[in-house]
């Protein structure tokens, strides 16, 4: 066996020690009538073979595109020390630090983790993480729920469609409500929560019952900014709890949940140096003020001391738990995303404020430069408010172009018929996104493949398709 | 001992009877069967409570229990000192450690109580 | 000779200076945040650390020297499956080409790893005995949710609308009965037979028309396969219900029992105990479920497909109304995936046999061992699968030394402790998992070191009491941290002491 370190002559010496002639021995408690059909898989590989496998599956993947893809999962740069203290085995190859004597690294990791996202939140009380930014979220419209004993909660179509369907998943398996939230369609507020819509439903004269919470995004799907701390005080003027779920790059430069009165604030932490990884592991942000502390789920580092007055790190609240809790626990929760949870601080910590704030202006700074360009392709934007660094552009045929960009090398972002296929206002739509990784010949290439696309989609006769990127690429560069 | 001027749940709290209002806690038993109290969640005054129903939560590190209404009625006082102070609980039990006083509707509840020497027993099995 | 060892650390923020730092990203073009509005905007940086790059490795290499881990012993967390974490794993998951793939590519993009989920899929059938499977759940808690809710939207799709309840052994993981709550159902526990198996006798009497399902952990967290498990399969069937399997220990049965070939409806799978993803000091985790006919309609989107012509899809929005809709967000936790789907590659059907049988013998094997020195307690004494249960039941009595007692001072003899007061069932527990991957000579170690602490329990109580003695911290207040917690660093107070407040 591959990792296994006994010999046939250890086999031999526990099994005479059991009194027993063969490890079928210690199946005889399986009755026949109940045992395993033969396993068929292919044999075994040797390792330089699963690496060589590994490698061409690997190569399958297309990843050295011009990639305008956001919705909900950046790249970033992450410094090579992020990954190097990742891999060190005292990190990941411990478990959840249930003897915190011989676990003060993670819980320690945790607790500053715990320290440094409330710092981004502006919120006192921060989970040691979530499965990811819609577990975070759906986990976050439950905990209203449970504050305020009400049973019905609002949320703005304008959140992530990953996210509004998980919200609906969990709500439903708890017998909770979930209804959404409409978008102003036109003028300058288009795609952002509409207000008076909102104050409607809050006011509940239909008689649907008092809302619990108001879930908002801020930067929205769309990647608009929203009126947060209008949404907030509506919501808070009908008892319901404001859930801010957000994108926490984006709170090194925007107003963090805590100031403009968010109770709880749930997001994807993937883009504090995470892979991309083609959707997890990623890393759930929940937090929430002092007032909520008992009904945060997930696992809570505090500190303590031990016995000889040393500073130290220990779970905490456990109580709030499923080992303790059982059918009354908070929530089933019991892993958490540590070692996420880990590469998120050390990234952040490698940054620091000021280079977090670098990362976030940068991408405005792309965006700015991608929307100009996009523009001057025939690609404007869709909506007129303020965004940070994602952004909705009218394509007709958004589909075939973005198919047809595809073959020009280019990844034109994401085709929100298909994402969104209940928004028909959205149908033409394409959600781009730069970072500071998007490089300005990137931006060229986009911008004059999609001219090319346009202007061949007015001009039939026009080819379009086979050119290579590589060669598109340099032809662009200025 | 048991303080004999009380009433008592099988579930280990207990209550004083004086007029209609009720002052209501946990037993010593209890507190110590839970280790060192941590958290005690109580409810709102103004809210009512029936006989035998959840009125609250009471945790310890490792270990969480549910708090049991003696009696039925409003909810008129809270321990506030127990926010701050939850070593009450094991401290002065019958005492300082009190948790709810409610204004009872039927005082005739009391006899489905436990009276002390019931209680006695009860612990002495347990 | 290292002469460093563990250290404490100040915390980041205690280490931070202003103006230290800085060199990782370029500086942007001034303005460029002019078109947010000041009002969206953050009014003063937040309070992160300035470190330099020194600074930050020495701190998390120093923490990291603070944890015990499986690459640096022996890790006896029962019902953790704490088995090697392969290296070679953590070089496929950071191959450029599945760590750097957008979740949201177009299919045409993300072949390699949309064939290496399905592939995954294949293996993971074969292994459960199962018809179809969801790889998007993202731990085992969230797989057992994953599989309640397909459990009700079965019996509401057919108009059985009074099923709302869920059979659980009192044994179980408290995660069952967490998740039968957010799923809306009420758990009825079932006390063990007293040989430690399913009663079932009291299933019967309390499997109706009301049952939804049933949830069994097979082995049980005892550590014993469950000999009457056909019976209660037929019971539960027959009465209208299913049944899900809670995998957890599916190390102690790869290739010797197929829950979905016994009758098992559901089930999902723990990759980071049977498939040796790591557990990453809490997670992350992936939590495959597996289900039979019954089932399938109701897995989460999107499924991965495999087209005629051999390309691999995702399920689009809306493609199939049944589902339960979405469990999280993308497909799932595609980076831990790739590290199971090279163990299985690995290991083969020869080799997954062999995980299973030499987990079992060596459980057995170190169950022997303490058996024989009677130090202990060991309630069930027929063969166990991959852990078994041992007691401090009588050292306590004797001398008032118990399960934490020993379980701390096994941390100064220089092993981790294995789970402890769990399950709740067994009076001063403690669940031993020695997994596959450990030596004879390991496990005759471990042996030892617990046998020799159950003799200082009569000789040196105090000892035993006050440990541990050798590690970076000792015994810690956790009264304190519940009634004054204090769960953030407070730039405001600078104060080293707990509490400030």
């Amino acid at each position: 066996m591959a990792y296994g370190p006994h010999t046939p002559a250890d086999r031999e010496h526990m099994l005479a020690a059991l009194g027993m002639s063969s490890v079928d021995e210690l199946f005889a408690d399986i009755a026949p009538e109940l045992r395993a059909s033969p396993l068929r898989l292919d044999p075994p590989e040797a390792e330089q073979d699963l690496m060589a496998r590994l490698g061409t599956l690997a190569a399958r993947n297309r990843v050295g595109l011009a990639s305008f893809l956001g919705a909900g999962a950046y790249r970033h740069f992450a410094p090579p020390l992020v990954d190097q203290l990742l891999l060190r085995g005292e990190w990941y190859t411990a478990y959840t630090p249930y003897q915190p004597e011989v676990s003060q690294g993670t819980l320690q990791s945790i607790y500053e983790y715990e320290s440094l996202i409330a710092e981004l939140t502006g919120l006192d009380v921060v989970s040691a993480s979530h499965y990811d930014g819609a577990a975070a979220t759906a986990e976050g419209a439950l905990m209203t729920c449970r504050a305020t004993g009400r049973t019905r909660v609002l949320v703005s179509r304008a959140i992530h469609p990953h996210y509004r369907e998980t919200l609906r998943t969990y709500m439903s398996g708890a017998g909770l409500t979930v209804e959404e939230l409409p978008v102003v369609a036109d003028g300058p507020a288009a795609g952002t929560v509409d207000l008076a819509a909102l104050e409607r439903l809050l006011a509940d004269a239909e008689g649907a019952g008092p809302v619990a919470g108001v879930l908002a995004g801020q930067p929205n799907f769309l990647g608009l900014l929203e009126p947060m701390a209008e949404i907030g005080r509506l919501a808070h003027a009908a008892g319901a709890l404001f859930v801010a779920v957000v994108e926490p790059v984006s709170l090194g430069v925007l107003a963090p949940p805590g100031s403009y009165g968010a109770d709880i604030a749930a997001g994807e932490g993937q883009p504090l140096g995470i892979a991309l990884q083609y959707g997890g592991p990623y890393l759930g942000v929940l937090a929430c003020t002092d007032a909520l502390v008992r009904q945060i789920p997930g696992r809570l580092v505090g500190l303590t001391t031990d016995v000889d007055g040393k500073r130290a790190f220990v779970m905490t609240l456990q109580a709030r738990e499923q080992h303790i809790r059982r059918e009354k626990a908070a929530s089933n929760i019991c892993t958490n995303q540590a070692l996420l949870a880990l590469a998120a601080s050390v990234w952040l910590a490698s940054l620091g404020p000021h280079g977090l704030r670098d990362v976030a202006a940068m991408g405005a700074a792309r965006a700015a430069e991608l929307e100009g360009v996009l523009a001057e392709a025939g690609a404007p934007r869709l909506h007129p408010g303020p965004y940070l660094n994602e952004f909705v552009v009218r394509v007709p045929n958004a589909a075939v172009v973005h198919r047809r960009l595809l073959d020009r090398g280019v990844v034109a972002g994401l085709v929100l018929a298909d994402a969104l296929p209940d928004q028909p206002e959205l149908a033409d739509g394409l959600l781009v996104c730069a970072t500071e990784t998007t490089s300005r010949d990137e931006i060229e290439l986009f911008g004059w493949a999609l001219g090319e696309e346009l202007a061949g989609a007015a001009d039939p006769g026009a080819s379009s398709g086979a050119d290579s990127g590589a060669a598109n690429l340099t032809g662009a560069a200025r | 001992m048991v303080p004999t001027d009380l009433r008592y749940t099988k579930d280990h709290e207990w209550v004083r009877l004086d007029g209609d209002q009720a002052t209501i806690g946990v037993t010593d038993f209890a507190a110590n069967q839970l280790g060192d109290v941590v958290f005690v969640d109580l409810p709102a005054v103004g809210r009512s409570v029936d006989q035998f129903a959840t009125f609250g939560v009471v945790e310890s590190v490792k270990a969480v229990s549910d708090l049991f209404a003696p009696l039925g009625g409003e909810v008129v006082e809270v321990n506030g000192e127990l926010t701050g102070k939850p070593e009450l609980v094991n401290s002065d039990p019958f005492g300082a450690g009190w948790m709810i006083k409610l204004r009872v509707a039927d005082a005739g509840q009391v006899g489905q109580l436990l009276d002390p020497s019931a209680y006695e027993r009860l612990v002495a099995e347990s | 000779m290292t002469v460093a060892g563990p250290r404490l650390q100040p915390t980041l923020f205690e280490l931070s200076k202003a103006g230290r730092g800085g060199g990782k990203v370029a500086h942007p073009p001034a303005g460029a945040l002019d078109r947010i509005p000041p009002a969206q905007r953050r009014q003063t940086p937040p309070g992160l650390p300035e470190l330099s790059e020194p600074e930050v490795v020495r701190h998390y290499v120093n923490l990291s020297q603070l944890n015990y881990a499986i690459d640096t012993g022996f890790y006896p967390l029962g019902s953790c499956t704490m088995k090697w974490n392969p290296k070679v794993n953590e070089w496929a998951a950071r191959l450029p080409g599945f760590a750097n793939l957008h979740p949201m590519s177009p299919d045409d993009v993300a072949q390699g790893t949309l064939q290496l989920l399905w592939e995954l899929e294949q293996m993971l059938l074969e292994i459960t005995g199962m018809t179809a499977m969801t790889l998007q759940p993202a731990a085992g808690a969230h797989g057992e949710l994953t599989g309640v809710l397909m459990i009700r939207a079965y019996h509401a799709a057919r108009g059985d609308l009074d099923r709302s309840e869920i059979l659980v052994p009192d044994s179980a993981h408290g995660t069952n009965p967490a998740t039968a709550s957010m799923a809306g159902l009420r758990t009825v526990s079932i006390k063990a037979a007293p040989d430690g198996g399913l009663d079932i006798d009291a299933f019967r009497a309390a499997i109706g028309p009301r049952t939804a399902a049933v949830m069994i952990t097979n082995p049980s967290t005892l550590g014993l396969f469950e000999s009457r498990i056909g019976g209660l399969l037929d019971l539960v069937h027959g009465a209208g219900g299913l049944a899900y399997m809670d995998g957890a220990n599916l190390n102690a049965i790869l290739g010797r029992f197929k829950p979905g070939e016994a009758g098992f409806d559901v089930m999902h799978i723990n990759t980071h105990k049977t498939f040796s993803t790591p557990h990453g000091g809490g997670g992350p985790g992936a939590g495959p479920v597996g289900v039979g006919p019954k089932l399938e309609p109701y897995l989460p989107a999107p499924r991965v497909l495999r087209e005629p012509d051999g390309t691999f899809r995702l399920e689009r929005p809306g493609e199939r109304p049944t589902s339960i809709g979405r469990m999280r967000s993308f497909v799932g936790s595609t980076g831990v995936l790739v590290r199971a789907y090279a163990y299985l590659r690995t290991h083969g059907a020869s080799g997954l046999r062999e995980v299973t049988d030499d987990a079992v013998l060596a459980a057995n094997y170190l169950k022997q061992r303490l058996t024989e020195s009677g130090a202990y307690d060991i309630p069930f004494k027929s063969v166990c699968k991959h852990e078994f249960i041992a007691s401090a039941s009588s050292i306590k009595r004797r001398t008032g030394i118990r399960t934490l007692d020993i379980a701390k001072r096994l941390l100064d003899k220089g092993f981790h402790a294995p789970t402890v007061y769990f399950p709740l069932t067994v009076d001063e527990a403690m669940l031993i998992e020695p997994t596959e991957t450990e030596s004879v000579e390991t496990l005759d170690a471990f042996a030892a070191a617990l046998i020799e602490i159950a003799h200082e329990a009569e000789t040196d109580p105090e000892a035993i009491h006050a440990a541990p003695h050798d590690t970076p911290v000792r015994r810690l207040d956790e009264v304190a941290a519940a009634r004054n917690p204090n769960l953030r660093w407070r730039p405001a107070t600078g104060d080293w002491t707990p509490c400030p407040d």
